[in-house]
């Protein structure tokens, strides 16, 4: 510590028990610390999905909340890049200003776990990778960064990648480091992939389809040349969850997303109503308006958001998911459908280590798998959070030794020993 | 073969090669082992034909289980191996060494399952990237990625190589198009990573382990996902006064909001070149040519190429043609897709750079080669995926001459010097091989490539697993050489399209 504060001048108290670092020195200086002295440390940003994954009791927090800003936005390129700690809100509403956006949609957890109405910040973002409607057609997160720099568990800096979309130089460590829930590296800078807005969406929402029909709908919406970016299927019971004026149907809600110019978005909409056979179906056509609030809310979790429930995520190949959903009947989950099908949210009211077993085997069978998302921290403690087959963990095991080998970024944080 | 420094040899494994022969016949079937040298001569090289090394054997391997004893062996005996998909690899990511197994995926050339509830198909690592499009398309369905090899180059090793194409600015290169893959570790563990679902839960392995170059792991399945064919594809094909005026129309097209599927430039050497070579109609008065390719609904396709149309007038465009029926659209890529050959009609031989920088540095870095071109004296001709800034410069030469030989290679080094210092990067889809091995430091310090090599070493601790490639041996800047074709027709796989 003493060579660290006499060779940089820093004005770093290293005795706290929080950090937050100002510039990359001050990131560096505490990793540096920290792995000389074997303390382990919580990453954090905004906080907002802090409660997904294993509570950490680490001697240290860096808080990157305070390393914020726009480094480099360049619409014409096509990305941006910022410090880790930037707000994914401030990203979002510099990128509107040029008619573009995260193409991700990342997932907004502040309302499911009741912290302030904020996104969380790009690191967070990355670190989790939980991607919304447009997965199927525009990829997630980590089909977004582009490259990033940051630091290893030995306070070494680290870049990978570039601000280009076509690389091959080297191994991909942006795709590794996303959704490794802050286990391999602290990041510093992220380029992000930026895409144009649509000016126009529309929705078409069918009313009243039983599960088996909406999927078939789904699936067939995503199969067609007419380019939808979300499909989505609420049971009848999360109906009341949305006002629109449009909307007057009763019964479940199977909505398809189209977004392009108006001329393009009338003539899908108009094409998909003909090729899913749906004209005499009870349908409603969202506009651009009222289709932006319906995605905000998928995006934010809205309808499993009103209560204190235990939150499962599940992903099974769509052909799966009837038989999933049926066989999960016993536990009386609230539920609904992201991804054209693929995608399960589980709300349910009791939640066990045996009762996650037993639901985790099923998702297996079903060749998915289940993420533990909101839980009490009693069942978290013996439950394993990430579904993994022991093979994994060896190499998930010797890739995180090949990063922070002494375990001081986030350990037990995803897996136990890792 | 030229000096670049590779791998140690190892003394021993060569002298025990009958041994090793003996052994491996327990794993798989005799005549699947290779080791006369007229057996083995095929194999001496990749698409990187300047590079020939013969490997100490070669093994076809019929299954995965055949590939987990092989491995399993090699590790315990300490033996190299270096995993070989269609061998059109164009970095010389596949080049034996002399004392490896060259490991061949050949044999796993099956498609496995086509899915069309999950849109998706599971195939073999040795099945041809076009073959997959070829099982789907009947139902309307295809695979996105197109490198321009793709009747040849196997989808293993495009995994490998994470192959792009001409339409990866809007459907991305094999990274974002595949969701699973069986693969196995070189102390012969097999695993599956993904399966039909997107983002499978851990460390994304799947994206670690795409555009690895064959150094983590021989790759026995690929799940890709399909995509429903566009219902309208049109391609618009615009001459322009100048380099900087194409440039600037592909930047304002991006900053309107339109992301066309793909987008070529030209300049004047090749749009001459191509135009001889496939008579494809191009405005040969134009010092430039870009080729826009729209797709999606009927109304939206005629409207954005009617907006793409407006911004290259406005930026000087002295021609404009749109394609009226899928031929003549065919017609338009036919000379762009002749690249290759058209300059081999013009030099001796021809010498193909692969970088990526950003796209508002095109004109720029242009005008950079061009001076390069002059201090050098070689002309070169270039090609751009315009959309996603991957750069082509072919620079043309005589390998008989020596000195033309050492000044194309530095030539290539520079543009690709020039790629970096611009923002860009040494590779955008050839990959690094041992093609661009030593530049590596250009764009990576110690710490970075270290960290890499950490990786590597996690999963294969005695760099075993194809080893010299990628990473600079000696951790220095050295001055090699990259892709030469000497002539249309010595080159390996001349037949099929580059670019």
């Amino acid at each position: 510590m003493e060579e660290i504060n006499q060779n940089s001048q820093t004005s770093l108290d290293f005795n706290s028990e929080k950090f937050e670092p100002k510039d990359e020195v001050e990131i560096q200086q505490i990793i540096k610390y920290c792995f000389k002295k074997n303390l382990p440390i919580e990453i954090v940003g905004n906080q907002t999905k802090v409660d997904i994954g294993k509570k950490l009791q680490c001697a240290k927090t860096l808080d990157m909340s305070k390393f914020s800003g726009i480094i480099d936005y360049k619409p014409e390129e096509l990305y941006i890049t910022v410090k880790a700690g930037t707000p994914i809100n401030i990203v979002r509403e510099e990128l509107k200003k040029n008619k573009q956006h995260l193409a991700f949609e990342p997932v907004n957890f502040s309302k499911l776990f009741k912290k302030d109405l904020n996104d969380g910040t790009i690191g967070g973002t990355l670190s989790c990778n939980f991607s919304g409607s447009r997965r199927f057609k525009v990829g997630s997160a980590r089909d977004h960064i582009l490259g990033f720099k940051g630091f290893n568990g030995k306070g070494e800096k680290i870049k990978s990648g570039g601000t280009v979309v076509k690389n091959v130089t080297g191994y991909d460590l942006s795709k590794l480091v996303t959704g490794s829930f802050g286990t391999l590296m602290v990041l510093s800078e992220l380029t992000l992939k930026v895409l144009p807005l649509e000016s126009e969406t529309k929705t078409i929402i069918v009313s009243g389809l039983a599960l088996e029909h909406a999927l078939g709908v789904m699936g067939s919406a995503i199969a067609s040349s007419n380019d939808t970016s979300g499909a989505v299927f609420y049971p009848e019971n999360l109906r009341n969850n949305f006002v629109f004026n449009d909307l007057t149907h009763p019964g479940s809600i199977t909505a398809i997303r189209v977004e392009g110019t108006k001329l393009s978005t009338d003539q899908r909409v108009s094409n998909l109503t003909k090729e899913l056979v749906l004209e005499d179906k009870k349908l409603t056509i969202l506009d651009s308006t009222q289709s932006e609030i319906f995605w905000e809310d998928t995006r934010s979790l809205k309808p499993l958001s009103n209560s204190d429930k235990n939150i499962l995520r599940a992903v099974v190949p769509p052909s799966e998911t009837v038989n999933l959903i049926n066989r999960l009947k016993t536990f009386h989950p609230n539920y609904f459908l992201d991804w054209g099908g693929s995608l399960i949210w589980l709300e349910l009211d009791y939640l066990s280590n045996q009762k996650i077993d037993q639901i985790r085997e099923r998702i297996l069978d079903s060749n998915g798998y289940l993420t533990v998302i909101k839980s009490p921290e009693s069942v978290k403690l013996s439950s394993e959070i990430f579904t993994i087959d022991p093979i994994k963990f060896k190499i998930s095991q010797n890739i995180k030794k090949s990063f922070d080998p002494k375990r001081i970024f986030n350990p037990g944080k995803m897996y136990t020993g890792i | 073969m030229s000096s670049l420094k590779m791998p140690k040899v190892d003394r021993q494994t060569l002298k025990n090669k009958d041994k090793i022969v003996r052994d491996i016949t327990a794993f798989t079937k005799h005549e699947n082992i290779l080791s006369e040298a007229e057996e083995l001569k095929p194999y001496e090289t990749d698409g990187l034909a300047a590079y020939r090394q013969t490997p100490m054997l070669v093994v076809l391997p019929e299954n995965t289980n055949e590939v987990s004893k092989i491995l399993s062996y090699c590790n315990k005996n300490k033996i190299k191996v270096v995993p070989r998909g269609a061998g059109t690899g164009l970095a010389g990511s596949a080049l034996p060494l002399a004392d490896c197994i060259l490991l061949g995926l050949g044999k796993f050339n099956k498609i496995k399952e086509i899915d069309y509830d999950n849109r998706c198909v599971v195939a073999q690592p040795g099945v041809t990237n076009l073959s997959i499009t070829h099982a789907v398309q009947d139902k309307g369905f295809y695979y996105a990625p197109d490198p321009s090899s793709q009747m040849a180059c196997s989808i293993g090793g495009n995994v490998a190589e994470n192959s792009g194409g001409v339409h990866s600015l809007k459907y991305g290169t094999t990274t974002n198009n595949i969701l699973g893959i069986e693969i196995v570790l070189m102390d012969g563990t097999i695993t599956r990573i993904g399966g039909k679902v997107f983002d499978a839960p851990g460390y994304d392995l799947l994206g670690l382990i795409t555009g690895s170059e064959g150094l983590l792991c021989v790759i026995t399945e690929v799940t890709v996902k399909i995509l429903k064919k566009p219902d309208t594809v049109k391609a618009i094909l615009l001459g322009f006064p100048s380099i900087e005026d194409a440039g600037n129309s592909v930047m304002e097209i991006i900053s309107n909001g339109i992301i066309p599927a793909g987008m070529e430039i030209m300049d004047k050497v090749l749009l001459e070149a191509t135009n001889n070579f496939s008579k494809a109609g191009y405005p040969l008065e134009a010092e430039a040519m870009l080729i826009a390719e729209l797709d999606g609904t009927k109304s939206e396709v005629e409207e954005l190429i009617k907006k793409v149309a407006e911004i290259c007038k406005k930026n000087k465009c002295s021609s404009v043609k749109i394609s009226k029926s899928d031929q003549e659209r065919a017609k338009f890529w036919s000379g762009r897709k002749a690249a290759f050959p058209a300059c081999g009609e013009m030099a001796p031989d021809y010498y193909c750079v692969d970088g990526t920088i950003p796209r508002s540095k095109l004109a720029k870095v242009l005008r950079e080669i061009t001076k390069l071109s002059k201090k050098y004296k070689l002309p070169v001709a270039n090609a751009f995926h315009a959309g996603d800034g991957n750069l082509h410069p072919i620079i043309m030469f005589d390998a008989n001459d020596k000195i033309s030989l050492e000044k194309t290679e530095k030539f290539g080094e520079d543009i690709l010097k020039l790629c970096v210092k611009h923002g860009g990067v040494l590779s955008g889809e050839h990959g690094i091989g041992i093609e661009k091995r030593e530049l590596m430091c250009e764009m990576f310090n110690n710490n970075d490539i270290q960290q890499q090599i950490n990786i590597k070493n996690s999963l294969d601790p005695s760099s075993l697993l194809n080893p010299g490639k990628v990473y600079p041996i000696l951790r220095k800047c050295a001055e090699e050489g990259r892709l030469h074709i000497h002539g249309r027709d010595k080159s390996k796989f001349s037949d099929i399209p580059r670019f």
